[in-house]
């Protein structure tokens, strides 16, 4: 009992370090907010397409082609987006990936003019102007990426602009290794 | 400072504090439910529920466009018929246990709820250990009293000091 005392202080000490190691990592996010949706078939919604964008609407339905997608939710008044958006396009064209867009909490002609003034990279695009989707989605702001898998399952959430670090080391990593899900 | 100046000092400071703790200004008008039953019932849902954008500030109380959307949906689910409970786990399901102001009791928060009582427990009882082994020690290592002789020597000693 008394030897047993006598270690008590390192116990504590070396569990409180433990705690204060975890709370030092710095690859842990204490403001991030994890998706509820991983793992989970993404909500079922349909909406209006964004007209004059080319791209045609967007919905569940739509979605059921058996293939890995990107789902961004953008806007034209955010600027993050306007940062992420030249990223997003290069990794449409050449991960080959179909990248479908909703237009969040945005007016589709402020849509429509921010698509055509830097290009549009989106498969189909979807209207939300009034946050119906979005909050299916548990989408806090733009922008936002889900990757959903051929089942039509969402996999992985992004919250925050695209950057090339996050899509060579996060996101076509994981589409490989989706589609590859899907051979074997 | 004249005493007036001092009363207008006190005057507005007074005015100030009762337009913190007034009314909640984020909810505007054109959102509210024409029932004031409902209305009042969607109000108190919405101060347990957590703005996801502004971290520290309910649903009623946060200017945010993303609060302003989730308190209109509080009254959109509420006038489709949906109690309290669905209500907060329609935003659970979507937002994780995040969107409520009051954190469930479940295994990932418990020691979050259960350390304090632990570790007072613990502080307890080794004070009480500590004490209970001060007081025997005290009993057992103090000087032995003097027999008779010794006494009677002391007091010849004393007596001699005393006497000129």
């Amino acid at each position: 009992m008394n030897r047993w005392l006598f270690f008590a202080p390192l116990a504590i000490f070396v569990v409180l370090l433990a705690v204060w190691a975890w709370g030092l990592n710095d690859k842990r996010d204490p403001n991030a907010l994890p998706s509820q949706l991983i793992d989970k078939a993404m909500p079922v919604f349909a909406l209006p397409d964004l007209a004059g964008s080319g791209s045609p609407s967007l919905a569940t339905s739509d979605l059921d082609d058996g293939q890995v997608k990107l789902l961004n939710f953008f806007a034209s008044w955010c600027v993050p987006c306007r940062i992420e958006h030249p990223h997003l396009t290069t990794l449409a064209k050449e991960a080959k990936l179909p990248v479908h867009g909703i237009a969040w909490k945005d007016k589709p002609e402020d849509a429509l003019a921010w698509l055509q003034a830097l290009g549009n990279p989106y498969t189909r695009i979807g209207v939300d102007e009034f946050n119906k989707v979005g909050l299916d989605f548990g989408t806090t702001g733009v922008p936002e990426t889900f990757i959903v898998d051929q089942q039509g399952r969402v996999r992985y959430r992004h919250q925050g602009p695209l950057d090339p670090l996050i899509i060579n080391e996060t996101i076509i990593p994981l589409v490989l290794a989706l589609r590859a899900e899907e051979k074997s | 400072m004249t005493n007036r100046s001092l009363l207008a000092l006190v005057l507005a400071a007074l005015i100030n504090c009762g337009l913190a703790i007034g009314p909640s200004l984020a909810v505007q008008p054109d959102e509210m439910l024409d029932d004031p039953q409902l209305e009042a019932t969607a109000r108190h849902i919405s101060k347990q529920l957590r703005c996801v954008v502004c971290q520290n500030q309910s649903l009623d109380d946060s200017d945010a466009g993303v609060a302003k959307d989730m308190r209109l949906k509080v009254r959109e689910l509420l006038v489709q018929g949906q109690d309290e409970a669905s209500i907060k786990q329609y935003f659970v399901d979507r937002y994780g246990d995040y969107v409520l102001l009051k954190p469930p009791f479940d295994w990932r928060t418990a020691p979050l709820w259960l350390l304090p009582i632990i570790l007072l427990a613990i502080a307890g009882f080794g004070l009480a250990v500590a004490l209970r082994r001060r007081g025997r020690g005290g009993a057992q290592q103090g000087p032995a009293p003097l027999d008779a002789s010794e006494q009677a020597r002391l007091d010849a000693m004393l007596q001699e000091d005393s006497q000129p």
